[in-house]
C-alpha cells in the first residue's frame, strides 16, 4: 500500500495538464485497489510481521510463555531439527491427498462439464454443498464413517486387505480425510478450465483421425492444464498445513506440521517455536509452488 | 445479567446442547478454536509490552466492592447447577437475592492453555481482564499464583473455606492454600465399555493397568493427552509416586507409553474425543476422567487402578487486576456452605470438596450422597495421586518429553 498511494498522489499533484481520459482511469483503478490494499495490510502484513517478529523472540529467564524481542535465527534450526518428520510427513499426505483428489476429481469435473446437461447446475451444487457444514463436523462424521465396527472397515477386513486391521485411527485415514475436505478445491478449477474447451476441438480431433483417448491426451487435457495447476496448488496448500484430520483421524504417529503449531502455541506456549514452523512451512510451500507453476510451464495461469 | 428468561424454544435448544457437548467434549472443540485465539493473544502481546518488567503485585489494585456490587465469574462449560426449564442458576441466584450483589456468570473457560493464551497479554500489563473469579486446573492456578496473576485470599471473609475436606487442604502448588479454593475435582482412571472388556478380557471391571495394555485389547484403547493425568497413572502403576518422583522415574514411565504406543497398543492419544470413541465401541478401555464416564450410562464403567489414579481440582482464583475482591470473597463463602455445595454437586458429577455436603446431600438424593465419585472417603482419596507440582522449567521438559513420546 504505501508503495501505491504516493504514486496516486504523484498523479493528482501532476499539473492538470494532459489529464486525459486514461489517466483518469487509472487513478479510479488505484482507487479501486485500496479497499483490498487495506484489507490485505492490516489482516496480512501486520499479522505476519508480528509472527516473523515473535519467531525471533528469545525466552525471559525463569518465566513460562513469557518472551521478548531478540533476534534469535536458531529458533529456526530448532524448529526444523525437531519437527523435520512432521515436515516430511504433511508433504507426503498433502501430496497423496492432492494425486487422489485429482484421479477423482477430473472424471467428474469432465462429465459435469461435458455430459451432465441440464443437471449441471445441481451437480456444481452438490459439489459445493459439504461447505454448508462445519469442517469439524464433517471430519468428525469420517470417524463414523470408517468406525472399526462400520460398514468399508468390516468389508475391507473380510477380504483381508487391511494391514492394522482398521481404518480410523492410521495414516490411511487421515490421507482419505484430508482428500475429501479439499476436494472441491480441486473439482471448481477444474471444471471451470474444462467448461471452457470449445466442443468443436474434440469433434476436430476426431475428424482428423485421433482416437478419443488420443483426442483426449492431445486437445482436452493440455486446454484443462491450468485447471489441474490451479486445482492442485488450492489442494496441495492447505492440506499441508491441516492438522485436524492428523487429530481426528490419525494414530499418535501421524502428526503434521500443523499440530506440531496447534501444540507448540497451546500446551508449550512457545510462541517463537511456533511461528518460526509457519514460516518454515510458508517458504517450502513457496518453493513447491513455484518449482511446480515453472514445471507445469503455464504462464497464463496467473 | 445471569438469568434472562429463555424461549421454550432457545431452552429446548440450549438443553439439547448441553446433553449433547459434555464439558471434557467442549474442550476438544475448544483447543481447535484456541490456536487462533492463542495467535490473536500473542500478536496483541508482541507489541509494545515489555516482558521483562515486575510481575504485578499480588496485592491488586483498589477494591470497589463496597461501590459496585457486582462479581464477574467465569467457569468451566456445564459446571454450575441449572433448572433445565428456565436456563436458570438456582443457587446462584439466592446468592444475588442474599448478598445484593448481582453475579455476572460466564461458563467461556474451554481450555486451561486456551484461557491463558486469551488473557495473559492483560494480566502482564497489568491490565483488567473483565474476571473476578476464574477457575482453572491445580497446575495453571499454580502457574497463575508463580507469576503473579492471583490476588491472596482474605479466608477471615471467608469462614466456610474451613469446610474444605482435609484432602484438599494442602496442595503443593499453593501451600496453605492463600490464593484458592478448589470449586470441583474428579480422578482420572480406567474408564471401560463393560460389554468389550468382558469379551476380550473375561472380566466385569478393570483394576489395573496391566489390563489395558493387555494385548488382547491392542489398537483398542486411549490415553488422555493431558500429561499429567496419563503420567500420574503410569508411575503409579510403576509403583512410583506421582506426587513426589524423580527425573529418572519420569523417563521411566515415558519409556513404556513409549513402548504402548510404538507397538499399536494405544490406538490414540485423545483430548475429550475419547468419549465418543468409547461411545461407538471403537474404544474399549481408556485412561480418563472419572464425571465423563460415569455419565455414559450403564454399559460403561469407571474404576481407579489397584495402583492408585490421579485426583485433580478446578480452583477459584482471584486475578490479580480483578476489583471486586470481596464480593468474589463473598461468593466462595457462600458455596462453602455445605447445603449450597451438596445442591450444585447433585447437578453436576464431579467430587465435591466441602464437609458436610455429604449429609446435606442425603436429603436431596441419598443414593449420590453415596457415590464414592462425589463424596469418596479418605481411604479412597489418598488412593489417588495429586501429581507433583513442577517448576516451569520442569513442566515444560515434562510436557515436551511426553508429547515427543505421543508422536511429537
Amino acid at each position: 500500500m504505501p508503495a501505491i498511494v504516493p504514486t496516486t498522489t504523484a498523479k493528482t499533484d501532476a499539473p492538470a495538464a494532459s489529464s486525459g481520459s486514461s489517466q483518469r482511469r487509472s487513478r479510479t483503478a488505484y482507487l479501486l485497489l485500496l479497499p483490498g490494499l487495506g484489507w490485505l495490510g492490516v489482516f496480512f502484513v501486520i499479522p505476519i510481521a508480528t509472527l516473523f517478529f515473535t519467531s525471533l523472540q528469545a525466552p525471559v529467564e525463569g518465566r513460562s510463555g513469557v518472551y521478548q524481542a531478540a533476534f534469535q535465527i536458531s529458533n529456526y534450526a530448532q524448529a526444523l531439527g525437531d519437527y523435520w518428520p512432521q515436515f516430511v510427513r504433511s508433504f507426503i499426505y498433502a501430496g497423496l491427498a492432492t494425486v487422489l483428489a485429482l484421479v477423482i476429481a477430473y472424471p467428474l469435473a469432465y462429465f459435469i462439464a461435458f455430459k451432465a446437461g441440464r443437471w449441471r447446475a445441481l451437480m456444481l451444487v452438490l459439489v459445493v454443498a459439504p461447505f454448508f457444514a462445519s469442517f469439524l463436523l464433517r471430519t468428525y462424521a469420517w470417524r463414523t464413517i470408517l468406525a472399526d465396527e462400520g460398514a468399508i472397515t468390516t468389508a475391507l477386513n473380510a477380504l483381508h486387505l487391511l494391514p492394522e486391521d482398521r481404518i480410523l485411527n492410521t495414516s490411511i485415514a487421515v490421507v482419505l480425510g484430508l482428500t475429501y475436505n479439499f476436494l472441491p478445491f480441486m473439482i471448481l478449477p477444474l471444471y471451470a478450465s474444462l467448461e471452457k474447451i470449445d466442443p468443436r476441438l474434440i469433434e476436430a480431433s476426431g475428424d482428423l483421425y485421433a482416437r478419443p483417448f488420443t483426442g483426449f491426451r492431445k486437445v482436452v487435457f493440455p486446454l484443462s492444464l491450468p485447471g489441474v495447476v490451479a486445482g492442485t496448488l488450492l489442494t496441495f496448500i492447505p492440506a499441508a498445513g491441516d492438522f485436524i484430520n492428523a487429530r481426528l483421524l490419525g494414530a499418535p504417529g501421524d502428526s503434521m506440521v500443523g499440530t506440531a503449531i496447534q501444540v507448540n502455541f497451546l500446551q508449550f506456549r512457545d510462541y517463537p517455536i511456533a511461528s518460526a514452523l509457519s514460516f518454515i512451512l510458508m517458504a517450502f510451500i513457496l518453493v513447491v509452488v513455484f518449482t511446480y507453476i515453472r514445471r507445469a510451464g503455464t504462464e497464463d495461469l496467473v | 445479567m445471569t438469568k434472562r428468561p429463555l424461549s421454550p424454544e432457545a431452552a429446548a435448544i440450549v438443553r439439547m446442547s448441553r446433553a449433547a457437548l459434555s464439558r471434557r467434549r467442549l474442550l476438544q472443540a475448544a483447543g481447535i478454536g484456541g490456536v487462533a485465539a492463542a495467535a490473536a493473544a500473542c500478536g496483541a502481546g508482541g507489541g509494545g509490552d515489555d516482558p521483562t518488567s515486575a510481575a504485578p503485585s499480588p496485592t491488586g489494585p483498589a477494591d470497589q466492592s463496597d461501590t459496585e456490587k457486582v462479581v464477574l465469574w467465569s467457569n468451566w462449560v456445564e459446571y454450575l447447577d441449572i433448572d433445565e426449564e428456565t436456563g436458570a442458576y438456582p443457587t446462584l441466584e439466592r446468592f444475588e437475592e442474599q448478598s445484593g450483589i448481582s453475579v455476572s456468570y460466564n461458563e467461556d473457560i474451554n481450555d486451561n492453555n486456551e484461557f491463558y493464551a486469551k488473557v495473559r497479554a492483560q494480566l502482564e500489563q497489568g491490565q483488567s481482564i473483565d474476571r473476578d473469579i476464574v477457575v482453572l486446573t491445580d497446575w495453571m492456578a499454580g502457574l497463575w499464583i508463580g507469576n503473579g496473576f492471583a490476588q491472596k485470599l482474605d479466608k477471615s471473609l471467608i469462614p466456610n473455606s474451613a469446610n474444605l475436606i482435609p484432602r484438599l487442604q494442602e496442595v503443593s502448588f499453593d501451600k496453605p492454600r492463600d490464593y484458592t479454593l478448589p470449586w470441583q475435582g474428579g480422578f482420572a482412571g480406567l474408564g471401560y465399555n463393560v460389554p468389550g472388556i468382558q469379551d476380550a478380557l473375561g472380566v466385569d471391571s478393570l483394576t489395573s493397568l496391566d489390563q489395558l495394555f493387555d494385548p488382547a485389547l491392542r489398537g483398542r484403547i486411549t490415553v488422555l493427552s493431558e500429561m499429567r493425568d496419563t503420567m500420574g497413572c503410569i508411575m503409579a502403576w510403576q509403583g512410583n509416586d506421582p506426587s513426589n518422583f524423580t527425573d529418572d522415574q519420569f523417563q521411566q514411565a515415558i519409556a513404556a507409553l513409549a513402548e504402548q504406543i510404538d507397538n499399536g497398543q494405544i490406538r490414540q492419544v485423545a483430548g475429550n474425543d475419547y468419549l465418543a470413541a468409547l461411545e461407538t465401541g471403537d474404544v474399549i478401555a481408556v485412561i480418563g476422567w472419572s464425571g465423563d464416564v460415569l455419565g455414559l450410562g450403564e454399559d460403561f464403567g469407571f474404576s481407579l487402578p489397584e495402583s492408585g489414579g490421579t485426583l485433580w481440582t478446578d480452583n477459584m482464583l482471584i486475578p490479580s487486576t480483578a476489583t471486586h475482591k470481596k464480593n468474589a470473597e463473598e461468593l466462595m463463602n457462600y458455596y462453602y456452605d455445605p447445603v449450597v455445595a451438596a445442591e450444585v454437586a447433585a447437578y453436576i458429577n464431579y467430587l465435591c470438596p466441602v464437609t458436610g455436603a455429604k449429609e446435606a446431600m442425603e436429603a436431596i438424593d441419598p443414593e449420590l450422597a453415596s457415590s464414592q465419585w462425589i463424596f469418596p472417603t479418605d481411604a479412597e482419596l489418598n488412593a489417588a495421586f495429586v501429581f507433583m507440582d513442577l517448576t516451569l522449567e520442569q513442566d515444560e521438559n515434562y510436557q515436551r518429553e511426553f508429547q515427543r513420546a505421543v508422536g511429537l
